[in-house]
């Protein structure tokens, strides 16, 4: 069974979202993501400064099976990247909450909120 | 419905992530892909490949059969228990499968074929044989009163393993030189597979599949699933039937031209296709140089032309990614190309389709 935090938000699309005290958002993908893509061996990320929409296609995790797209939960701009999850992709297996992958100042701050909870992404992942 | 093996619940009780893998129920992992991996290169692994599909032949004409059906030659089987790759051709010289056969007498023969194409290939094989009014028996054993599980165990103390855990085998199968099968009671162990290691090929009684493998584990051996499979059989160079290869693509362009046997004027299925054709692409292996993985159908541009990835992933053994791609006539191994991954242009050069062997990179 996934590990679901209860403090996070999250995307149908399996990311994970928290809201920082500076007004930005730290974005990784799930631990039930990490799983069902097994070992991870690339990780590419935005450019800082990009802005993408809502449900755009902003960074790329690979492991050895397939390559998965990772979305914008939220329209945003990205304000900084992990280049430590890019140097180590296997640390998104070993803690996929803590090896996060970017952050972003969200163009409207209660997108976050209409996000999913941590039981309605857990229905989501129990019925991938 | 998904079809399940006789170890299904073996796997389950592992704890293995299970996917529909042509349609059986399959475990692509007990936890970490790439430590499975590792596990054959550097110690021992096994890998339930009870879906693949042992055929037998009996009768008078299995030889002039089997000298028709596939393009390699048996007349290579000389001594009993030799075992032969070989590609089963359609007329117009496309693989319709990849088999080994093994040969016991001259009137009995076993081949393994793939799972996803035993139906179509052992409705081939009746078809062709009532064509020829050949008297050869074609019988499946995966399936039914008789099936056989099969075991592969791989690695570098996989044969030691094998002999710890089936004592009665070391002695038939201790000199077994690679490339050979034994027969021990109900037991058949090969010294093949599909890794580019030591290690058997066990085909057993499907009803004592579970307490070997459970004894296999035991003893030390590592469960591997069908991922850790795909990455060792790419470093080692292996294609794979369906993407390396298919219906629609000649055995030459596939990188299997050592399989087919064209020197003398024996008449096989797909023979003349192949001469009127001859060779089209050029199958080859590439290292990524930039950061990235490589997949299947990626395009390949070369001085010469475009190519394409047949198989690509990533390699633990290389820590690079790596893959089998057809390219075009006049690309040299050496040569730097450029693959288009998500419409970037990424350098990779071009090897002898041969990454890793007997736990070492031999790039």
């Amino acid at each position: 069974m996934s590990n679901v935090p209860s403090n996070l938000k999250y995307a149908a699309s399996h990311e994970w979202v928290l809201k920082n005290a500076d007004g930005t958002v730290t974005v990784g993908v799930s631990d039930h993501a990490q799983e069902a893509l097994g070992d991870l061996v690339f990780v590419e990320l935005p450019e800082v400064g990009a802005h993408y929409d809502a449900e755009k296609e902003i960074a790329v995790v690979e492991s050895v099976k397939a390559a998965a797209d990772v979305y914008a939960p939220i329209a945003g701009t990205v304000t900084e990247v992990n280049q430590a999850a890019v140097d180590a992709p296997e640390s998104v297996n070993a803690d996929a909450y803590a090896a996060w992958l970017f952050k972003m100042t969200p163009d409207n701050i209660a997108d976050v909120d209409a996000l999913l909870d941590a039981a309605a992404y857990q229905a989501v992942a129990d019925a991938a | 419905m998904l079809k399940q093996t006789v170890l299904n619940a073996a796997h389950r009780a592992l704890g293995a992530r299970m996917v529909d893998f042509g349609g059986w129920d399959m475990p692509v992992n007990y936890g970490s892909q790439i430590e499975e991996h590792h596990a054959v290169r550097k110690d021992c692994g096994m890998f339930d490949v009870s879906h693949m599909c042992p055929v037998d032949l009996v009768g008078a004409d299995c030889r002039p059969f089997l000298s028709r059906l596939v393009a390699n030659d048996v007349a290579k089987l000389t001594v009993s228990g030799k075992a032969l790759y070989a590609a089963m051709l359609n007329e117009a010289g496309g693989v319709i499968d990849d088999l080994i056969i093994y040969f016991l007498t001259d009137t009995r023969f076993r081949i393994v074929v793939n799972a996803g194409t035993a139906d179509k290939d052992l409705a081939w094989m009746q078809a062709k044989a009532a064509e020829w009014k050949m008297d050869v028996s074609i019988t499946q054993r995966r399936d039914g009163d008789n099936a056989l599980g099969i075991i592969a165990v791989q690695g570098p103390n996989a044969r030691a393993k094998v002999w710890q855990v089936l004592p009665q085998a070391k002695a038939a199968t201790e000199g077994l030189k690679p490339f050979f099968a034994a027969e021990v009671d109900q037991y058949f162990i090969a010294s093949t597979g599909y890794t580019g290691e030591d290690g058997y090929e066990i085909m057993l009684p499907a009803g004592e599949a579970e307490a070997v493998w459970n004894a296999l584990k035991d003893a030390g051996v590592a469960p591997c699933g069908l991922g850790a499979r795909d990455t060792l059989r790419l470093e080692a160079g292996m294609n794979l039937y369906g993407q390396d290869m298919g219906e629609t693509v000649s055995p030459l362009d596939a990188g299997l031209a050592w399989t087919v046997a064209m020197k003398d004027e024996r008449d096989f299925v797909g023979r003349a296709a192949l001469a009127a054709n001859g060779q089209q692409k050029q199958f080859l292996g590439l290292i990524l140089l930039d950061k990235g993985v490589l997949r299947g159908h990626q395009k390949v541009v070369t001085a010469h032309g475009d190519g394409e990835i047949t198989s690509g992933s990533f390699s633990p053994t290389l820590q690079q990614s790596i893959a089998l791609a057809r390219l075009p006539l006049g690309v040299a191994v050496g040569d730097e190309v450029e693959v288009d991954i998500r419409g970037k242009l990424l350098k990779a050069k071009v090897t002898k389709p041969v990454f890793a062997r007997n736990g070492k990179a031999v790039i």
